[in-house]
């Protein structure tokens, strides 16, 4: 059965870890909870194909993990906070492997982080639709580092 | 009678618990995201806080996908750090206030709000991080902690009209409850950001700013926002901001904003800050005694800039 379709497919480049996802990708995720145990970790590494046989994967999700495409797992019903997990065996950060499902190069990943992140436009919708009602605009420039103190609250003080 | 004085919220980036554990904290970047915090700590050093019940979520340590509750109260004694994987936080374990979260979640449940009662609990960075922003690096928690688990890991995560609403259910059961505790809640995750898929790495300050201010002055148009929103707009982790409602549910309609940070970024993360007191309410000319207890009262509150 093809998956159910949703609002908020809509939003491109996000695979939203839904109720479907997660029946679909429990052994993904279980598999990336067993790497919580030091000997785990261990037994993976040593030999990672027949490691994953305990875990009732498809063939696919499979692939997926022994490739490590990030993107592939969360498709295929992997949660990011699971699949984190993976990357800490291999000594990666979520940083890290946010780049790399970005396809961004971990520089280049750094410095837009740096300059403010992902703008929001360009980035809502798929079909474009919602890109035109939303009226947020403007994430122009690198928002600043800002303190507020209610002044008025301090002077009773 | 115990009261909730104030409302805290944070977020709870896993990096910042790295930079504090690896001490990293001086160095230019982290500065900029530590410094935001210095007032906060002495606000919160001058508060002082009986209790505080914190609201955050789980990143699949305590609670895997076996089984996923969408409101959890820690009920136990103790909570001790999670191993996220790099090894437990060297943070002191986190101290538990039983007798309270036993009113709380007999009285939220008769409010009907089913919470699961968890009485074995490990705590990770949700906790930690803002609770280090907040007090530092002690030898010990300077207060007990009630943790409150809320589900933003598996689509759906309750309506933010939902967690307003428990907010409003966990103000009761406090207010119900005999002892003369002051009580602080934090709301922490967000602000925007997504760390997953190819959108990773989206940030919408506007869209920030904008719920940060009516986390203050206009939260009912907050509970309406539906979650496709806070994924578009916020990203897909983004939706975490909900938890910030039940923190702001829990206090009166009307607040004074004691203090707000905005930074980008903290690692893949907005990282946004806010301290809610309730509104005082103009002095009525009260006896001379009283006048002076309250004076000291809002001297004890007031952060110098």
């Amino acid at each position: 059965m093809a998956r159910e379709q949703h609002d908020y497919d809509d939003i491109p480049g996000t695979f939203v870890f839904d109720q479907e996802r997660s029946r679909q990708g429990y052994g993904i995720n279980m598999f990336c909870m067993s790497l919580m145990k030091d000997q785990n970790r261990k037994a993976f590494k040593a030999n990672e194909a027949e490691y994953l046989k305990k875990f009732n994967l498809t063939p696919e999700q499979t692939q997926a993990i022994l490739k490590r495409d990030y993107n592939r797992m969360l498709e295929l019903g992997g949660n990011i906070y699971f699949t984190a997990k993976l990357g800490a065996t291999d000594g990666h950060s979520f940083r890290h492997l946010a780049a790399e499902m970005t396809g961004a190069s971990q520089e280049d990943y750094a410095n837009m982080m740096l300059a403010g992140g992902r703008p929001v436009e360009g980035n809502r919708s798929k079909s474009g639709k919602s890109e035109k009602s939303a009226k947020a605009a403007g994430n122009a420039g690198k928002p600043k580092a800002t303190a507020r103190v209610n002044k008025s609250r301090s002077k009773r003080g | 009678m115990a009261r909730i004085v104030a409302g805290v919220s944070s977020s709870h980036v896993p990096a910042i618990g790295a930079a504090i554990d690896n001490r990293q904290t001086e160095e230019p970047y982290w500065q900029r995201v530590f410094s935001g915090f210095e007032k906060s700590k002495e606000w919160m050093a001058k508060t002082k806080p009986d209790v505080c019940i914190v609201v955050y979520n789980d990143h699949a340590s305590a609670f895997s996908v076996e089984i996923v509750p969408t409101f959890a109260l820690g009920c136990a004694a103790e909570f001790p750090p999670a191993d996220e994987g790099w090894g437990p936080r060297p943070v002191p374990v986190v101290k538990g206030h039983p007798q309270l979260a036993a009113h709380i979640a007999q009285s939220v449940i008769l409010d009907e709000f089913d919470i699961t009662v968890v009485n074995k609990m490990e705590v990770d960075h949700g906790l930690t991080v803002p609770m280090n922003l907040l007090f530092g690096s002690p030898k010990e928690w300077p207060c007990p902690v009630i943790p409150l688990a809320v589900n933003v890991v598996l689509y759906p995560p309750p309506t933010g009209h939902r967690c307003f609403m428990l907010g409003r259910a966990i103000r009761k059961a406090v207010a119900s409850y005999p002892e003369d505790l002051r009580v602080v809640i934090f709301g922490t995750g967000g602000m925007s950001h997504q760390i997953s898929g190819p959108r990773a790495g989206l940030i919408n300050s506007k869209f920030d700013k904008a719920f940060l201010d009516n986390l203050t002055k206009d939260p009912k148009k907050l509970v309406r926002i539906p979650h496709l929103e806070y994924m578009r707009e916020a990203g897909a982790e983004g939706i975490e901001m909900v938890m910030w409602l039940i923190m702001r549910g829990a206090l009166d309609d009307k607040v004074d904003e004691v203090y707000r940070f905005y930074t980008v970024p903290a690692s893949n993360t907005a990282v946004g800050h806010i301290i809610l007191e309730p509104k005082r309410r103009a002095a009525k000319k009260p006896a001379a005694g009283k006048h002076k207890r309250a004076a000291a009262r809002a001297k004890v509150h007031c952060i110098r800039s």
